[in-house]
């Protein structure tokens, strides 16, 4: 047990688990926008990316977990930034970063493969449609002529459908990314023939110090860029990051998660030079986690959270929110976040204004048996 | 994707006996009849292996090769040997992936196991040129056809295939007192040719009766002499183009003269000394007790109880090695079916169980070969005539286990989107499934995350 103990406390002092084998998925239309849903798989922790530190209740739910004040990028008087998030600072600075509160999918379970499952293929529930709702943002698009390149092993569900969308990944066999390293170690905890021998092998590949070498979130940014900027190139992308569930450990793992996601969408700007200002990237995840913490120095699956959109093309440099606010009777469940805003209804209208198309169309396209809500709406550039 | 609950015994059948679940198969609804009706059903020759050559086929364009080697010099000849070897390797390559492929489709995977198993038993180890042509086929045409008859028929066509003569050195094994030897002497020449113990040794020590059943140095040496004159058309050096890859009896290595084995004394001398000498040893106390531990360590635990082991060895020596009886006497053994699941998965079945899991139909991209020397064992290539270890301990160590870790993440990314992590464990290890891993499969945050866990996961690694 001390083993384990050790391990799981030096994971989350060194821990750095975001983008592990960059996972990128291109499609190519004929426009000169371009669209980034970056998703991150685990169900991320809004209350600690866009901090709420006005919210009287935060700090108390939080207890040590809470961002204090003064580390924070502060954004208005009543949100503050992570302080891993020193880009997206800037940029919101820039005016090219606006800032989605308190939103969830139509999904109100909190398994993970079900709520991806529902983000991706824009249903009201899981596996009730099959192809993604990226996939047919793609066929409303005028089509281009050249092939769609992918970074992927396989198509994520979002972009899957009808729309021609390839995929391409190194070949080369990926490290076992940290958030996998550190799931095995629990799935071995209580197995007396397993444990000690992944004990022995966490320790002997010097696991925690080449951990954050072997990452290079920088890396995936400019590969997404780099097909993103040719004007021939690919027009709308997916990324896929994961190690969002910080059931323990959660200061110093979403730190470098964040730390990764921030390098990551600046390597994507400095690479997309111009284009950058044609672009808009999405940073969404399943679900939230909840408004306490929990007693392993982490958070557990919730309901509302952030939505980052970030780029060139958008209108930035504000917050945007029906805030419902942390006060036990305010709580979802008595748990989580409430959701107060459809973030269905945010991508449709995201899409529609980054390529100049009919919104409510695009709603039925993207999301078929949801309401739109015409009133969202001015948040990029056309 | 419904399963029906299965009972223990069917997940037994399958992920002990066999090589793994697919998915897309229903658990046996009786299971002892499902392994015992393999028998019968068992293909000696599968479609997987119809493309790949013959052993004299494979040995007789390896000797063509060898004498076009030997009439060029310098940059040409090394140029050659390059190609011969890349060639040599890619054969090798191919006999893996039909190996690998056969894992996956057949319909009778407990006879597989015991393919394997055998195989290992009777190792030869691809560590040259020669072995590395001949090795897939020497499983293919010694073990294969032979593990449903009589272990006297598998041992003789083990020990008289040219890939174990070759890499026991038998070929050119000759006695001190015959013909080539005494044209040799009468030459006077530099170096006179004389006997090599390594079969001798090995038929004895690995393949029959075991180290520690009482035989001595004296038994061995008189056993190599016995076995002078066992030899097959050489491939390189001054090869036999004609009867490469053919096993031959050469009378004019052969030791003149009686040969008292293990208290006996072997008459006749000739081809058939070695011969009466081996259906002895086929059928000796030793033999059945020797197969029957190493199967008994296969199949349910690295230290078996003693009485599974007489069991099984009984039923060797009561039906004169006839192995389907033996294999009935292991099915049947109570010992087999304890749901407590103690073998730790080697890479190779690890490996197979996980495609067949993921319901692979072939091998598609999946770099097999590589990866199985990525996870530590390489096919054909144990380096040692007594095979690859058949215990935990040498398996399940931590670089391994990473290595599995890795290969999981790998086999899990390019898994079906649609894949249910959970469904699937529930699928694939019915009863087996723990709590442990069933609740660590449920937090995982992706399918890929959540079907790697399922590979890597205890429950899956045991069968």
């Amino acid at each position: 047990m001390t083993n384990r103990r050790n391990f799981l406390r030096l994971a989350a002092i060194g821990a750095g688990s975001m983008l592990v084998a960059p996972r990128i998925v291109f499609a190519n239309v004929a426009t000169d926008r371009r669209f980034v849903f970056i998703i991150q798989r685990g169900a991320a922790d809004g209350l600690n990316i866009v901090v709420p530190y006005a919210d009287p209740a935060y700090a108390q739910l939080r207890g040590s977990l809470a961002i204090q004040t003064s580390d924070a990028i502060k954004l208005d008087g009543t949100f503050a930034l992570h302080p891993s998030l020193t880009g997206m600072g800037t940029l919101y600075s820039n005016r090219q970063a606006l800032f989605v509160h308190a939103v969830a999918s139509p999904y109100r379970e909190r398994s993970h493969f079900d709520g991806q499952n529902v983000l991706e293929t824009g249903g009201t529930s899981p596996y009730q449609i099959r192809d993604g709702w990226l996939n047919r943002l793609v066929t409303l698009l005028p089509k281009s002529a050249d092939k769609a390149i992918a970074f992927a092993p396989t198509i994520p569900a979002a972009l899957r459908g009808s729309a021609d969308v390839t995929s391409y990944a190194p070949s080369n066999l990926p490290e076992a990314p940290d958030d996998l390293l550190l799931r095995v170690a629990q799935l071995y905890d209580r197995d007396q023939q397993f444990h000690p021998v992944w004990s022995a092998a966490m320790e002997a590949r010097g696991f925690f110090k080449d951990m954050e070498t072997r990452q290079n979130p920088a890396a995936a940014g400019r590969t997404a860029a780099e097909a993103l900027a040719r004007i021939d190139g690919p027009r709308i992308a997916m990324i896929e990051t994961s190690g969002w569930d910080t059931h323990s450990g959660q200061e110093n793992r979403l730190a470098s998660q964040l730390k990764a996601l921030d390098t990551m969408i600046d390597a994507m700007r400095d690479g997309l030079g111009d284009v950058w200002q044609q672009t808009t990237v999405l940073v969404a995840t399943e679900f939230g986690r909840t408004a306490a913490a929990n007693g392993t120095g982490g958070t557990d699956h919730g309901t509302a959270t952030t939505a980052l959109i970030l780029g060139g093309a958008v209108k930035g440099g504000r917050i945007l929110t029906d805030w419902p606010g942390l006060a036990p009777n305010a709580l979802y469940e008595n748990r989580d976040l409430k959701p107060t805003m459809d973030l269905d209804v945010l991508i449709a209208a995201l899409a529609a204004e980054t390529f100049g198309l009919e919104p409510e169309r695009t709603m039925k396209t993207l999301f078929p048996s949801r309401p739109f809500d015409r009133s969202l709406q001015g948040l990029i550039n056309t | 994707m419904v399963t029906t609950t299965p009972d223990a015994t069917a997940a037994i059948a399958v992920n002990r006996f066999g090589l793994g679940k697919r998915a897309s198969e229903p658990f046996p609804a009786e299971p002892r009849r499902w392994l015992l009706d393999q028998i019968a059903e068992y293909e000696p020759h599968p479609s997987a292996f119809t493309q790949l050559q013959t052993t004299p086929e494979i040995a007789t364009n390896y000797a063509d090769d060898r004498q076009k080697l030997q009439a060029l010099a310098g940059d040409e000849r090394i140029a050659l040997q390059q190609e011969l070897n890349k060639a040599a390797r890619l054969l090798y390559r191919s006999e893996i992936e039909a190996r690998g492929l056969n894992a996956l489709q057949t319909p009778t995977p407990f006879m597989e196991a015991l393919v394997h198993f055998w195989s290992n038993h009777f190792a030869v180890s691809a560590d040259n040129p020669p072995m590395l042509s001949l090795a897939g086929a020497f499983e293919r045409e010694a073990i294969r056809p032979h593990i449903t008859g009589h272990f006297t028929d598998l041992l003789f066509a083990v020990e008289q295939h040219p890939a174990m003569l070759i890499y026991l050195d038998q070929i050119r094994s000759a006695g001190p007192d015959s013909p080539l030897a005494a044209r040799a002497k009468r030459r006077n020449a530099d170096k006179l040719p004389g006997i090599n113990e390594n079969l001798a040794r090995e038929i004895m020590e690995l393949h029959t009766v075991g180290v520690g059943s009482g035989y001595t140095q004296k038994d061995v040496t008189e056993f190599a002499l016995a076995l002078t004159g066992w030899s097959a058309g050489r491939m390189g050096g001054k090869a036999d183009t004609n009867e490469a890859g053919v096993f031959q009896y050469r009378p004019g290595l052969h030791q003149p003269g009686d040969r008292l084995i293990r208290h006996r004394v072997y008459g006749a001398t000739g081809e058939d000394q070695a011969g009466a000498v081996l259906k002895d040893l086929a059928s000796d106390p030793a033999t059945a007790k020797h197969i029957a531990t190493k199967l008994c360590r296969h199949f349910i635990s690295d230290t078996p109880p003693h009485a599974v082991v007489n069991r099984v060895s009984k039923a060797f020596l009561a039906s004169d090695g006839n192995l389907p009886t033996v294999y009935e006497a292991l099915v049947q053994a109570p010992q087999a079916w304890t749901s407590q699941s103690s073998k730790i998965k080697t890479p190779w079945e690890w490996l197979v169980s996980a495609m067949r899991g993921l319901d692979y139909p072939d091998l598609g991209k999946a770099n097999f070969a590589n990866l199985l020397d990525q996870l530590g064992q390489p096919v054909w290539l144990p380096r040692s005539p007594a095979g690859y270890d058949d215990i935990a301990a040498s398996w399940l160590a931590p670089d391994a286990l990473v290595r599995r870790v890795e290969v999981s993440q790998r086999l899990a990314a390019k898994a079906d989107r649609s894949l249910k992590p959970q469904e699937l464990a529930d699928n694939l290890l019915g009863n087996a499934l723990t709590d442990t891993t069933a609740t660590e499969i449920n937090r995982a945050e992706s399918i890929q995350t959540g079907v790697a866990l399922l590979l890597v996961s205890p429950d899956f690694q045991r069968r």
